[in-house]
């Protein structure tokens, strides 16, 4: 390892630079030069802020206070190890995320298939799919707080009324039971369509004389569907999968707005931002923000090398 | 032959009935909205409920749009959504061009700087940028959030962009090489006026995502003269305290979707196709 990174430093440059021509060094130089704003951007709202956020996890810290910061250490880390509030959070976004990703992808898997294949209104249907993805969070958020309501909601009425279900109406977001299963059906209704698209632009790459193919053998549709489209829609599959998993760690409107982290349904990001802006505790909160950074972190790294790995076969 | 004939109708009878349910729960909730948005204030709040408005009305959009703090969070919105779209694509564009179609060491590395910056989480660093937004002396105002939403908006147009950038032709570069063009000039002459369908899509998904922030936006401002659509509509509240005026939500949330939904329609292909572009493409 060491001393290929050595023979490598060593030996290209020089064979390089001796190969570079004149025009070939100077569009290095320009496409430097291109990505300097960009750059200067970057290191400004992005990396500066994520530096001083590390620093000031080692001390103890106030929002908008006068007051000198008091060097702590580890301190902070060692609370937030032990405060069942943040354990809980971590709890309940991990149940949230597997939750609702798995729903998005049987049935954004479903309406991908369906709408892959052909009748008439399939390009209404593709449009009518993007409408719930494309309207704020916040937007959808009250929408279902109204249809929720314990009196006078629709979803109430549909259930005890229409087609009764339920002996009698339910208060959805605010019952320990119900209320994550609430929020998880809002999530799963915004964010298929999203998982439905990536996943129709990969059964759009697999080729159909395939299907001929195995048709002629005698192979039916389910078996089509096990042993072709789920294998060669795997790199699609994955990728939309951790997508959502990414998105779905840092969910904050929908939490904020529905249920204000009550009942069960405290995420990581709205303990958060809690602990920051509302308790003005820069300081611990920081050192939150820094373990929800970590655990993204990892996902984040999963999904690049992923697809490193897909580029490269 | 008859049986596959009934077999055929059953199965067409399923795939329609299974369109039908699809269908029905992508657009329910909006019908839901649009039908509280026009039924009185007096019916909104009776049970059993009805399904199809009685007495049409148009006063929780009267209400909404007399509402100045609603008004001035669609101004604030459009002014902060374009803003970043029109920064994003200024800086971005430069970025992307080399990214996309330059040779240099270290591309591959800033490439994939670039794609985990798209996914960089927002809250990771919400206190320090509370802070520095502090310090600059813009909290409560617009500027706030174009500068938070840069975090998000220029990795993502950068990335989007290089996309759209490597797909045109490499003979055009060539030729305008041969005619005696620099980088310079191909840039800005050839490939930036060939990528207008980039920029427009690339342009269209960052509105999109500004338009629809919220945690920044709930965060760097405090009174409605400062905030946007999706706190002012989170936070709305009616004349009394203790009554949710429902129908005046209802109505606000259409009157911001509808030209979405506009944008939607229009740009579809173009969507569709710059969003799996920035997903599934490596």
């Amino acid at each position: 390892m060491a001393t290929t990174g050595i023979s490598r430093t060593t030996l290209q440059p020089a064979r390089k630079k001796s190969g570079l021509s004149a025009q070939a060094r100077q569009q290095e130089r320009l496409a430097w030069l291109f990505l300097l704003p960009t750059l200067i951007v970057v290191i400004g709202v992005a990396f500066y802020p994520l530096v001083r956020t590390i620093y000031v996890t080692f001390f103890d810290a106030r929002l908008g206070s006068a007051r000198a910061w008091e060097f702590v250490g580890l301190a902070n880390y060692s609370r937030l190890l032990g405060d069942s509030n943040w354990w809980d959070a971590v709890w309940n976004t991990i149940r949230f995320t597997v939750i609702s990703v798995a729903f998005e992808l049987v049935l954004g898997l479903l309406i991908a298939l369906v709408v892959n294949s052909k009748f008439p209104g399939r390009g209404l249907m593709r449009t009518a799919m993007l409408v719930p993805w494309a309207i704020p969070t916040a937007i959808s958020s009250q929408m279902w707080n109204w249809m929720y309501n314990d009196v006078f909601g629709v979803i109430n009425d549909l259930f005890t009324r229409v087609i009764p279900l339920l002996p009698q109406k339910i208060a959805w977001v605010a019952r320990a039971d119900t209320a994550l299963w609430a929020l998880v059906a809002v999530d799963v209704w915004k964010t298929t369509p999203f998982m439905a698209l990536l996943l129709l632009a990969g059964l759009q790459l697999i080729p159909g004389d395939i299907y001929e193919a195995a048709a002629v053998d005698g192979a039916n549709r389910w078996r089509q569907f096990w042993t072709i489209t789920l294998p060669m829609l795997r790199p699609a599959i994955v990728v939309a999968l951790i997508f959502r998993t990414l998105d779905s760690l840092r969910v904050f409107d929908l939490i904020w707005i529905m249920t204000g982290g009550a009942f069960n349904t405290e995420s990581m990001a709205t303990f958060n931002q809690r602990h920051l802006i509302q308790f003005q505790r820069l300081g611990y909160g920081s050192t939150i923000s820094v373990a929800l950074f970590l655990v993204i972190g990892i996902f984040v790294i999963f999904y690049v090398t992923f697809i490193y790995r897909e580029e490269q076969s | 032959m008859r049986s596959i004939r009934v077999g055929k109708v059953v199965r067409d009878l399923l795939f329609w009935a299974l369109i039908l349910l699809i269908v029905f729960y992508t657009l329910f909730p909006f019908y839901w909205a649009i039908a509280s948005s026009i039924t009185p204030a007096n019916q909104l709040f009776t049970t059993p409920l009805r399904y199809f408005p009685a007495n049409p009305t148009l006063n929780s959009y009267r209400t909404v749009f007399s509402n100045q703090d609603f008004l001035r969070a669609l101004g604030n919105s459009v002014l902060v959504a374009g803003t970043t779209v029109l920064l994003s694509l200024l800086i971005g564009s430069f970025g992307a061009y080399a990214l996309g179609r330059m040779r240099f060491r270290g591309r591959r590395a800033m490439l994939y700087l670039v794609l985990s910056m798209t996914m960089f989480p927002a809250i990771a660093i919400l206190g320090a940028l509370f802070t520095m937004v502090r310090g600059l002396g813009i909290y409560n105002t617009p500027w706030a959030l174009v500068m938070t939403y840069m975090t998000f908006a220029l990795p993502f147009t950068v990335w989007v962009l290089s996309n759209f950038f490597r797909s045109l032709p490499v003979e055009l570069e060539q030729a305008a090489y041969i005619d005696g063009a620099t980088t310079f000039q191909t840039f800005y002459l050839i490939l930036l006026p060939l990528t207008a369908p980039g920029l427009v899509t690339t342009g269209l998904l960052t509105f999109i995502s500004a338009w629809n922030e919220f945690l920044y936006a709930l965060t760097f401002t405090l009174t409605p003269e400062a905030r946007t659509v999706p706190p002012a509509i989170a936070l709305f509240s009616g004349a009394q305290e203790f009554e949710i005026p429902w129908g005046d939500i209802m109505a606000a949330a259409v009157v911001v979707t509808v030209p979405l939904v506009v944008l939607v329609l229009f740009f579809q292909q173009r969507l569709v196709e710059g969003l799996t572009a920035g997903a599934v493409k490596g």
